[in-house]
């Protein structure tokens, strides 16, 4: 048992750490194919040479990321089966299908039009390249929809069904799967941060450029492109962002209070602008959980459920059952400790189902079927053995969530800042607090993404399949030391790729700002 | 749903055999390192670098495909086959960077280290999937036993033997069509260079070229012999639905390859094709256009019809030697009916897929790579 949990441990850590990896890539892939398209329909449109230019410059940073991205999202499609062969077996019926679907439809659009891209300038004609331009940046569009359909459906496991005769879940109905408001929410978020990663990443290389008093009006140019990208795209994950409070509410309440370190919940419910948790903090114990934090009336009510009266449960309301009704009045649901017994109920009527069906019991297997499917929704509470393990690490999911969010607001102001500097006093954007903002928001855009990484997959904890699989019981028969040991090499491999892609994406910069990018057709 | 699971183990196959096609990119990998000068090697890597994607989203596909299609085997191969599977895809990343990074400055490596990670990706990358694809004919130890999801102490269905995959790596079965896996890649490797490279020493580069695809043709059709030779002579597993037990069938691929005409047919042109491009490859400088084509399209037919005995005809494609009622049949090992029939919607779009895929190749190939194209071009690796 020891060596299964550390076995889970590292798998989970392994997982985590190619996924935060290879997230560090795909969204800037994202935004900055939108960008390039973008300044080469203009060029196209104009058939001025310096717009190409600019494009070739954009491309450049472009394709030294892109390459990485390809690397990590092989290991993490692998990972799957290597690592959470369980779960392979568990769920491989629904979840392998996106994955497929994903290369067929999407890998192959970006891998072959990304060479005309780069190679293809004398090769096609403008309109036949530009048409690669965009058709590379549809296939990372739509990679990224099948890969969160995938990421969707963990989460909100729906269009399926349980076949116990298999013992493992099937699909029957792929729109469920494929179109649930989940993976819809959870795509324009997810991309269109993409899109404010890109542009923040943009804007603060042409800031350096700025600040080196190079390439001005290379710089300004790009900046004033990239800010209507990012105002546009933090304008709508705020919007998508909403959404997925609303839907997280509805379908991971436990995450959503984590999300705000809400253990007794109440109706019109407050949200914790910013605050400090008190680590001595128990479940069990009546302390405060905030040392120190400023609330914003009813506002996580209106957030999660749209009405400022509304209930939102917290942590302990989840666990014990209970819900205030709009009077004020308490409602019982069905408690973490019911949860766990029915869980076991379910693996207990699978159980007889296996054995009824070995004895060519038809009728025993009938009974245990119908024993199995009524409880089944909480098979997964059954490998828990008390509720304090369906709550997810509170601190982590807590203080991600507050870095994503202040970070976002921080954007809005800094694109809407850029525009209006851009169109109307370009002259300023050499101010030097302008341009040290401008390079601020690179380690930003970064940070905020990975926290909204952080709050969905560590937020969902301990599930692989909310409700439905713990991760403890997904993981794959290997030793720890195994895994501990490509943890490791991963870990070795990941620095060595950062390495040499930031030291190639600055050295590429500098060596551009010493030159004319607008005058020059060759670097 | 029996037509469905025949139906996508063809899938499979086909992927399987364009994947082993397109490791030409690998095979020509292992030449860089021992160019004859800079020249030629930048013409190599570039020629190279502009299909290296191609090679990897083939890969990636393939994988999903088999996740979707026959999760019983991602689940049991991949959890089972650890280290085997974790060599392979280390080889892979190193690959990914390496055409992109190698000749940009502060590279932090230097351009030496990724030529050589390219040599690493196309000698393990085909010696290892060779090997992988060895493990669906000659076995592994592994049991299933699905009830263990039900216990939460050891919750894997799949149990695999503690060597996790090293012992496929250094079992010879495995790596003797591993390593003719690696020469074919070098003899496709070299074809295609031969026709997309133009040289500036044109005469003394075509006879190299010959001269290579003759040296590994050569060494690839001996290997390729001396595995048939072990394929054929060997058991396999058969499902017997009267005893409901696997049965232990000597000379078992050799019989499907007999009684599945069709397939046998396929082989055997493909063979054919194969020898045909490696020979006139070698000795006919007319051919130069054409070799490559020939030997690649029949490398897709052999592959093929050689995954297709692995699995058709009751065949368990992943046999357990430690116990045999665990081996993997296409038919207990697929996803339902249901998956399988949204999937094979999918599929519809693999020619436009395709189609789209070689009008590109064409555009980007034709005419060949010259190193003038190179030095007016901005973006090189």
């Amino acid at each position: 048992m020891d060596d299964l949990l550390s076995t889970v441990d590292w798998s989970r850590w392994q997982f985590a750490l190619t996924a935060i990896v290879h997230w560090l890539f795909v969204p800037l892939s994202i935004g900055l194919s939108l960008i390039v398209g973008i300044m080469e329909t203009i060029y196209y449109k104009t058939r001025n040479e310096r717009w190409k230019r600019m494009v070739k410059f954009w491309m450049l940073l472009f394709g030294i990321n892109f390459a990485c991205g390809v690397a990590t999202g092989l290991i993490l499609e692998f990972e799957f089966g290597t690592n959470w062969s369980n779960y392979s077996w568990f769920v491989g019926d629904i979840f392998g299908a996106p994955l497929a679907i994903e290369g067929i439809a999407a890998f192959f659009l970006e891998s072959t039009f990304i060479a005309v891209m780069f190679f293809g300038w004398k090769r096609v004609s403008p309109g036949f390249h530009l048409a690669s331009t965009w058709l590379t940046a549809a296939g990372i569009c739509l990679s990224a929809f099948w890969i969160l359909v995938a990421n969707a459906w963990m989460q909100y496991p729906a269009g399926m069904e349980f076949d116990p005769a298999q013992m493992r879940n099937v699909m029957v109905s792929f729109s469920d799967v494929a179109l649930s408001p989940v993976a819809l929410n959870k795509f324009f978020h997810t991309v269109l941060s993409g899109w404010v990663l890109g542009a923040g990443f943009v804007v603060g290389v042409s800031s350096w450029f700025l600040f080196k008093k190079s390439n001005a009006e290379f710089a300004k140019d790009s900046v004033k492109i990239a800010s209507w990208v990012g105002l546009a795209g933090i304008i709508l994950t705020m919007w998508t962002g909403d959404g997925s409070a609303v839907q997280v509410s509805r379908v991971q309440p436990m995450k959503l209070a984590a999300m705000e370190g809400l253990y007794n919940g109440t109706n019109g419910q407050g949200l914790v602008g910013f605050g400090i948790l008190d680590p001595s903090k128990e479940r069990s114990d009546d302390k405060d959980p905030m040392l120190f934090g400023i609330e914003i009336p009813k506002a996580l009510s209106l957030l999660a459920k749209h009405d400022p009266d509304a209930f939102v449960p917290g942590i302990n309301d989840l666990i014990d059952g209970v819900e205030l009704d709009g009077n004020g009045d308490t409602v019982r649901t069905v408690s973490y400790y019911e949860r766990i017994e029915r869980g076991q109920a379910a693996q207990q009527a699978l159980r007889e189902y296996d054995a009824a069906s070995k004895a060519g019991d038809a009728a025993a297997m009938a009974a245990a079927e119908k024993r199995l499917k009524a409880d089944f929704r909480y098979f997964g509470y059954g490998y828990l053995s008390n509720p304090d393990e369906a709550v997810p690490p509170v601190a982590v999911t807590f203080y991600a969530f507050r870095v994503m969010v202040i970070c976002g607001g921080y954007f809005l102001l800094f694109f809407l800042v850029m525009l209006f500097l851009g169109y109307h006093k370009p002259r300023h954007l050499e101010n030097r607090w302008v341009v040290f903002f401008g390079m601020l928001t690179i380690p930003l855009v970064w940070l905020a993404s990975e926290a909204g990484w952080v709050v969905a997959e560590v937020g969902r904890q301990p599930w692989v399949i909310e409700g439905l699989l713990p991760t403890r019981a997904a993981v794959s028969s290997i030793p720890a030391g195994s895994v501990q040991l490509t943890f490791w090499l991963f870990a070795i491999v990941f620095a060595g790729l950062l390495t040499a892609e930031i030291s190639i994406l600055c050295k590429e910069i500098r060596k551009a700002s010493r030159r004319d990018i607008l005058a020059d057709d060759k670097h | 749903m029996e037509a469905l699971q025949i139906y996508w183990w063809f899938v499979i196959s086909l992927l399987g055999g364009l994947l082993v096609f397109l490791l030409f990119v690998q095979g020509g990998q292992t030449m860089i390192w021992s160019a004859e000068n800079e020249e030629r090697k930048r013409l190599y890597v570039n020629v190279l670098g502009r299909k290296w994607e191609l090679t990897f989203t083939t890969l990636v596909t393939f994988g999903g495909a088999f996740f979707a299609s026959f999760p019983l085997y991602y689940s049991t191969s991949f959890g089972g086959a650890y280290w085997l599977w974790m060599l392979i895809l280390f080889s892979f990343i190193l690959q990914a960077v390496s055409y992109e990074f190698r000749s940009k400055p502060a590279n932090v490596f230097g351009r030496r280290a990724y030529d050589m990670f390219l040599w690493v990706n196309g000698f393990v990358g085909c010696v290892l999937l060779g090997v992988a694809v060895g493990m669906q004919f000659f076995g592994a130890e592994f049991y299933i036993s699905r009830q263990s999801i039900l216990d939460a102490g050891s919750p894997v269905i799949s149990v695999w033997s503690d060597s996790h995959g090293l012992e496929q790596v250094f079992s010879w079965r495995p790596l003797l069509l591993g390593f003719t896996v690696y020469f074919l890649a070098r003899t496709l490797g070299v074809l295609f260079l031969y026709r997309n490279v133009r040289d500036p020493r044109e005469e003394e580069f075509c006879n190299l070229c010959r001269r290579r695809v003759l040296v590994n043709g050569v060494v690839f059709v001996v290997l390729f012999l001396a595995f048939l030779g072990v394929l054929f002579t060997a058991s396999g597993y058969s499902w017997d639905a009267t005893t409901g037990h696997f049965a232990e069938i000597p000379n078992k691929y050799l019989f499907n390859l007999i009684e599945l005409w069709w397939v046998g047919a396929v082989f055997l042109i493909g063979v054919l094709a194969v020898l045909y491009g490696v020979i006139r490859g070698a000795f006919d400088p007319k051919f130069r256009g054409a070799a490559f084509w020939w030997a690649g399209i029949g490398v897709v037919a052999v592959v093929t019809s050689l995954f297709c005995v692995s699995g058709y005809n009751n065949t368990a494609y992943l046999p357990s030697v430690s116990d045999p009622d665990s081996s993997l049949t296409i038919a207990n090992s697929s996803s339902t009916e249901f998956t399988l029939t949204v999937m094979s919607w999918v599929t519809l779009l693999l020619p436009i897929v395709i189609g789209y895929i070689a009008y590109v190749w064409h555009k980007m190939t034709n005419p060949p790579v010259t190193d003038a194209e190179m030095r007016a071009t901005d973006h090189n690796y």
